[in-house]
C-alpha cells in the first residue's frame, strides 16, 4: 500500500508537513504561508520552565498550535487522534494508509534511526507523514530531509509512544476536509495580525518582543551567577533554539520574511515587501549573535563580554516590538 | 541573509545524509531556499550538549567502578534520560528507580523487572548488567 505522494523538504517539520499534506489535498500552501498563517514565529523566555536544567528559550508558539491555527483560519477540518495501545495506533494508521490517506503523527527524534546521531534528542514533538507500508516497514516522509525514508513497525510504535514533554500517546492527525476556495489572503492577514499583536504589544515580560530584552538583561549576568562553565551551557542552549531545530535560521525570522514577501505578493502590498526585508536584516542581527555567542562557547572571546551579547539582544529586541508594532498598526 | 552567505561548515554532523534547508535572498532582495550542510556556531553548540552527556557518562561509569551506582544508572545516562523520564517508560515511582540506580536495589531485581528494564533500553538483560 503505497500513496501517491509528493515530499518536498522544508526547513521545520511542523510547517512542512502542513504545506506537504495541504498539497495532497489540492491546497497549494508553500511553508512560509503555512507559517505566517498559522502565527508561527514568537519570542518567549522562560527562566522558571528547566528542560535538561536550562532555562527554556523559544522563537515559536507551542508546538501544534501553528496546525490549530492554519487549519482555524482556512477551514481545514482535520480528525486528531490519540490511542491508549500501540497496536489501537497501528491499526488506527493503517486503516487510513488502506483508505489512501496519508497521516501526520507526532514521534520523538530519539527514537528515528533514520536520522543522524547527533540530532537525536528526547525532543518529542517532531512531525512526519506516513504515506505507505510495505510488509513490515513504513514510508516517511519527513519534511526536514531531502528524500523520503523507511521505519519499520517496532521502531515506529517507540516513536510513536515516547514518553516525557509530551507524551507522545500515538498523537496522529489528518484533514477530514480541505475547502478548495479557500480565502488565502484573509487567511494570511489574519495570521499575521495575530503575530503582530503578540510579539509587538503582550506587556508581560516573558511573552513577545519585550522577552528578548528580559533575556538579555539575564545573559548579561549569566558568568557572575553561573559561573564560567555553566554561563556557556545557558548560552548554547539558546543558539541550539535559535538556529539548529529546523527554523529555517535566526529562529523563523528568515522564513517569517519569506512569508512577507509571499503575502505582499498575493496582498498587491508594497509596504509588507518593505517589511521583509527589514525583519530580514533583525534576522542577520540575530545571526550575529549566534556567531558570537558561539565564540563564547569555545573560548574564543578575545575579550568580548556576556554584557556585549547582552547588548546586541537588547538591540535586537527594541528593534522586533517596533517592526511588530508597525505591522499590527497596519490597515487591510 | 544573502543566498551565498548561507553557510557549508560540514562537521559531519548530519553523517552526510542531507542538507538542512535555510531561508536567504538572492541579490534583488528576493526570498528562496538553499541547502546548508552546517554552520560553525551551530556545530559547536550542538557538539557542546553532547560533550556534557558523554561527561555525565563517563562520570556514572566511575560511580559504579567505585560500587556507588548499579549499572541501570549507566544505561539511563547512556540515554539521555533522568530518573523522572525512566520512571514514565518504566511505569513505576521515582523512587522505585532510585532505589535502582543503587547496587544493592538493582541486585535485587527481579527477571521480569530486570527485562522491562532492558526493553526501555533496547538491549538485552545481559548487556542491561554491563556498562559496555
Amino acid at each position: 500500500m503505497i500513496i501517491d505522494f509528493e515530499h518536498r523538504q522544508s526547513a521545520h517539520c511542523e510547517t512542512g508537513v502542513i504545506s506537504n499534506l495541504m498539497r495532497h489535498h489540492g491546497l497549494d500552501i508553500s511553508e512560509p504561508l503555512a507559517l505566517g498563517i498559522g502565527s508561527g514565529l514568537f519570542f518567549a523566555h522562560m527562566p522558571f520552565i528547566k528542560v535538561n536544567g536550562l532555562p527554556v528559550t523559544t522563537y515559536r508558539i507551542m508546538p501544534g498550535d501553528i496546525f490549530k491555527k492554519f487549519s482555524k483560519r482556512t477551514g481545514v477540518e482535520m480528525k486528531r487522534e490519540k490511542f491508549s495501545s500501540p497496536e489501537k495506533a497501528m491499526d488506527a494508521l493503517d486503516a487510513c494508509l488502506e483508505q489512501g490517506l496519508p497521516v501526520g503523527m507526532l514521534t520523538s527524534v530519539f527514537y528515528l534511526p533514520y536520522l543522524p546521531r547527533a540530532f537525536r534528542f528526547h525532543f518529542n514533538a517532531h512531525n512526519i507523514v506516513v504515506y505507505g507500508k510495505e510488509g513490515n516497514d513504513y514510508l516517511v516522509s519527513d519534511p526536514i530531509l531531502e528524500k523520503t525514508e523507511v521505519i519499520d513497525r517496532r521502531m515506529l510504535i517507540r516513536a510513536r509512544f515516547a514518553k516525557g514533554m509530551p507524551n507522545t500517546n500515538g498523537r496522529m492527525y489528518y484533514p477530514t476536509h480541505v475547502p478548495q476556495d479557500v480565502d488565502i489572503n484573509a487567511a494570511i492577514i489574519k495570521g499575521l495580525k495575530y503575530t503582530a499583536k503578540d510579539m509587538g504589544t503582550i506587556p508581560i515580560p516573558i511573552f513577545g518582543g519585550k522577552a528578548i530584552g528580559f533575556l538579555a538583561s539575564r545573559v548579561g549576568k549569566y558568568e557572575t551567577k553561573y559561573g564560567k562553565e555553566e554561563a556557556k551551557k545557558y548560552l548554547g542552549n539558546i543558539v541550539r533554539m535559535q538556529e539548529e531545530i529546523g527554523t529555517g535560521g535566526a529562529g523563523f525570522r528568515f522564513m517569517f520574511g519569506a512569508f512577507l514577501q509571499e503575502a505582499s505578493a498575493r496582498l498587491g502590498n508594497p509596504i509588507l515587501h518593505k517589511k521583509s526585508l527589514e525583519i530580514t536584516k533583525i534576522g542577520d542581527l540575530w545571526r550575529n549573535f549566534a556567531y558570537d555567542c558561539g565564540r563564547m562557547v569555545k573560548g574564543r572571546a578575545d575579550g568580548m563580554t556576556y554584557q556585549d551579547l547582552a547588548d546586541q539582544l537588547s538591540d535586537i529586541g527594541k528593534k522586533e516590538i517596533l517592526f511588530f508594532q508597525s505591522i499590527h498598526k497596519m490597515k487591510f | 541573509m544573502k543566498k551565498e552567505d548561507v553557510p557549508q561548515d560540514d562537521e559531519n554532523l548530519f553523517e552526510g545524509k542531507f542538507k538542512v534547508v535555510k531561508y536567504a535572498v538572492d541579490e534583488d532582495g528576493k526570498y528562496g531556499t538553499v541547502g546548508s550542510s552546517g554552520w560553525e556556531p551551530e556545530n559547536a553548540v550542538l557538539n557542546q550538549a553532547w560533550e556534557e552527556i558523554n561527561k555525565k557518562v563517563a562520570e556514572t561509569k566511575k560511580k559504579i567502578e567505585a560500587g556507588e551506582l548499579s549499572p541501570l544508572a549507566y544505561h539511563m545516562e547512556k540515554n539521555i534520560m533522568d530518573v523522572g523520564m525512566l520512571s514514565q517508560y518504566m511505569e513505576i515511582g521515582k523512587r522505585n528507580v532510585s532505589k535502582h540506580l543503587e547496587p544493592s536495589g538493582f541486585n535485587s531485581l527481579d527477571e521480569k523487572t530486570l527485562k522491562r528494564y532492558a526493553d526501555v533500553f533496547d538491549i538485552t538483560v545481559e548487556e542491561l548488567k554491563k556498562i559496555e
